[in-house]
């Protein structure tokens, strides 16, 4: 063990799943401990492995302690605003503060029938076994999904009974408050057969602090299932975000996942799904846009396991700045996922001479008869467009933002929710000079 | 309203022009006719302001304007307009908001006021009927999806737009068959008026046909080797660029 291993263990994080929510439940506690003993075996992973060779995570223990809040803060002024500015009359709202749910923030409309819409913390403090299957699984996204197993304090469990649709869209919004914080967010989504349902996951810092989120969601899709998952990074420009979504589909369903990485210091998405039935559609789409010191690093994975399925992968970067941008998507066609149909592009703009793009495609196929493409560009905006625009008289610097949103539009036009792809516009255009104009021009 | 001279440009260290001479009058139409790699494209260029096409030496006044120490949008802006040879996709960028932004820039310059949505369709409407496109055009991104006859008669349409003072032209009936080349020519012959200058660039007669040019260049490496009346170009086709190429070698030896 080394030395930071032992200090870990000196700090007594070990003594943290004593304090938590569900400390009293023995299946909880049980799981709780089971998930330290795999995060300190390990550690934190260093460059020389293979899947973190371009993502430094050394600093984060320097920069916080590990230890969660055990009781939710009192949200800030700052933190009320942001939940009443972004929270949108069709949506069900549920607000969590450092990892922490707050019903006085949150607002959950009539569901359907059967439909659980709750938080994390009431379950486990409640011993109901709905979370159960998921803490147990062993997720193969190494220390962080086993750090937060460990130590999570609140997140949402949603499950759908068969051949129910939500329509309005679950809007969860997780606010970083205060500094050196360490924040666990933990979602469950459990989609029966022919269920129906669109959430977003929005992540927010409102100060220059160097906060540490660690997020896993596990989504479950049943036979005909339909979930378009949304995550929107926007983390302060001081944070480090590690994160991942795990996906498993059964035969025809259909999981969507948008991903728009624009804020904060250090980030990872792993993203992964299992197409386990027969005739399943994956849908990852991604957008990351980068500048200053920005890190952002997207990891993917789809695994065809059976017949039929469909893949469908388009992540873009615009990298500006010394920012560095990673994507690596990975596509394993197994043996016996005949008529697989696999088409993955990770197209990247780059702004300046000090940003940096590092992107791996990787194909892997053991079955026959299957169509699998992938394309993997980095280049920089074009010079007889930028001539074209400006040779009707449109500005040098708007010409070159309507280039910049042109490219990230096509990510941007994916997202089916209309609040949410305004609100990804107007995002998106903010960062662009004259981003007010070029509204003008689409 | 536009006077070259000694014109001299080099692409990535490359001299490309070498030493042209041009003089356009208001309500003149110029053919700059020569074989491929003569130069035609890059003097269309450099006269719009392409980046990277470094002037060497020479000048360029266009109006009382310095033109070649302006940027391509102040040029646009004072009425200079190139209609590309090889018209750009633009994704996500509509061709009405696009030709409302160009238009209102230039509309700005000149003092007049800024054109509402309603009006701009109005006029938008009336050119694409004139150019018989279709109004689903509209609703597209500029150019993304063409076919390289729509790209030509979506550069005709944005000059019918902007209405321009000078005009220049980039081999605009190259991939048009006979009737969209007959549209395009109407309207160019529509521009022509007292106070617009048009430069023509061509590598083939067939279009001089239908736009009768007052004065035919041809340049030929980088230079101007023979100017002269709308015969000139009839006899071109009859003898090839070779024949001019060869009188302008025996005048140099000479």
């Amino acid at each position: 063990m080394n030395a930071q291993l032992e200090s870990w263990r000196n700090m007594e994080l070990e003594q943290i799943p004593h304090t938590l929510v569900g400390h009293n439940v023995p299946w909880v506690l049980a799981a709780r401990q089971s998930a330290f003993e795999r995060f300190t075996l390990h550690g934190f992973p260093t460059r020389h492995e293979e899947e973190w060779k371009y993502t430094d995570v050394s600093m984060i223990s320097r920069r916080t302690s590990l230890a969660p809040d055990n009781i939710p803060p009192e949200p800030s002024s700052d933190a009320r605003l942001l939940a009443w500015t972004l929270a949108d009359e069709n949506m069900h709202v549920m607000v969590f503060v450092n990892g922490h749910y707050d019903p006085t923030l949150s607002k959950i409309d009539d569901l359907p029938p059967g439909v659980r819409l709750e938080s994390l913390e009431d379950l486990l403090n409640n011993a109901d076994e709905l979370p159960e299957a998921f803490f147990e699984q062993q997720l193969e996204h190494t220390v962080f999904s086993a750090l937060n197993n460990a130590f999570t304090t609140g997140g949402t469990v949603l499950s759908l009974p068969p051949d129910t649709v939500l329509d309005k869209p679950i809007y969860l919004l997780f606010i970083a408050s205060g500094h050196g914080v360490a924040i666990y967010p933990r979602n469950i989504i459990i989609a029966g057969e022919n269920s129906r349902a669109k959430v977003i996951e929005h992540y927010m810092g409102t100060l220059d602090a160097h906060n540490f989120t660690n997020a896993i969601t596990q989504i479950s899709l049943g036979a005909g299932a339909e979930i378009e998952h949304c995550k929107l990074l926007q983390e302060g420009p001081a944070a480090t975000h590690i994160a991942g979504i795990h996906a498993e589909q059964s035969a025809d369903s259909h999981f969507i996942s948008h991903s728009f990485a624009l804020g904060g210091h250090l980030g990872r998405n792993d993203i992964t799904s299992k197409l386990l039935g027969k005739g399943c559609h994956c849908l990852l789409n991604g957008l990351y846009m980068l500048d200053e010191r920005q890190h952002m690093d997207h990891h993917t994975r789809i695994d065809h396991f059976s017949p039929e399925g469909i893949s469908q992968e388009y992540y873009r970067g615009v990298i500006n700045g010394s920012a560095h941008g990673v994507f690596n998507g990975k596509v394993i066609v197994h043996a016996g996922a005949i008529k697989t149909n696999a088409h993955q592009a990770n197209h990247n703009l780059i702004l300046s001479r000090q940003a940096e793009v590092d992107t791996k495609p990787q194909l892997e196929i053991f079955a026959d008869d299957v169509k699998c493409t992938h394309a993997a560009t980095v280049g920089q905006l074009d010079d007889d467009s930028l001539f074209y625009l400006r040779s009707r008289g449109i500005d040098a610097d708007l010409a070159r933002s309507v280039l910049i949103y042109g490219f990230a539009n096509d990510i941007i036009n994916r997202v089916e929710v209309p609040y949410l792809r305004s609100r990804i516009e107007h995002l998106v255009l903010n960062r662009l000079p004259q981003g007010e104009q070029v509204k003008g021009l689409l | 309203m536009l006077t070259v001279n000694d014109l001299h440009v080099a692409i990535d260290g490359k001299e490309i022009l070498r030493g042209v001479d041009l003089n356009v009058k208001a309500g003149e139409v110029h053919a700059i006719m020569g074989p491929n790699g003569s130069g035609k494209s890059t003097l269309a260029q450099a006269l719009a302001g392409r980046e990277g096409y470094e002037v060497t030496s020479g000048s360029v006044r266009y109006q009382k304007l310095d033109l070649l120490a302006m940027t391509p949008e102040q040029r646009a802006r004072e009425g200079v307009f190139l209609a590309f040879q090889y018209p750009v996709e633009i994704p996500g960028v509509s061709i009405a908001l696009f030709l409302k932004t160009a238009l209102n820039t230039t509309r700005k310059q000149k003092g007049l006021p800024e054109l509402d949505a309603m009006d701009f369709l109005d006029l938008m409407r009336d050119k694409m009927r004139q150019l018989e496109m279709d109004e689903s055009f509209l609703s597209r991104a500029v150019n993304e999806g063409f076919s390289g006859g729509e790209k030509k008669r979506n550069e005709i349409l944005q000059m019918l737009i902007l209405e321009p003072k000078l005009i220049i032209l980039d081999e605009p009936d190259s991939g048009l068959d006979i009737d969209a080349l007959r549209f395009v020519a109407d309207s160019i012959n529509k521009m022509r008026s007292p106070t617009r200058a048009i430069v023509l660039v061509t590598h083939y007669q067939r279009l001089l046909d239908y736009i009768v040019p007052d004065v035919v260049h041809v340049l030929s490496q980088g230079r101007i080797v023979k100017s002269g009346g709308a015969k000139l170009a009839k006899e071109l086709e009859k003898h090839g660029y070779g024949w001019v190429e060869a009188e302008d070698m025996a005048k140099q030896v000479a």
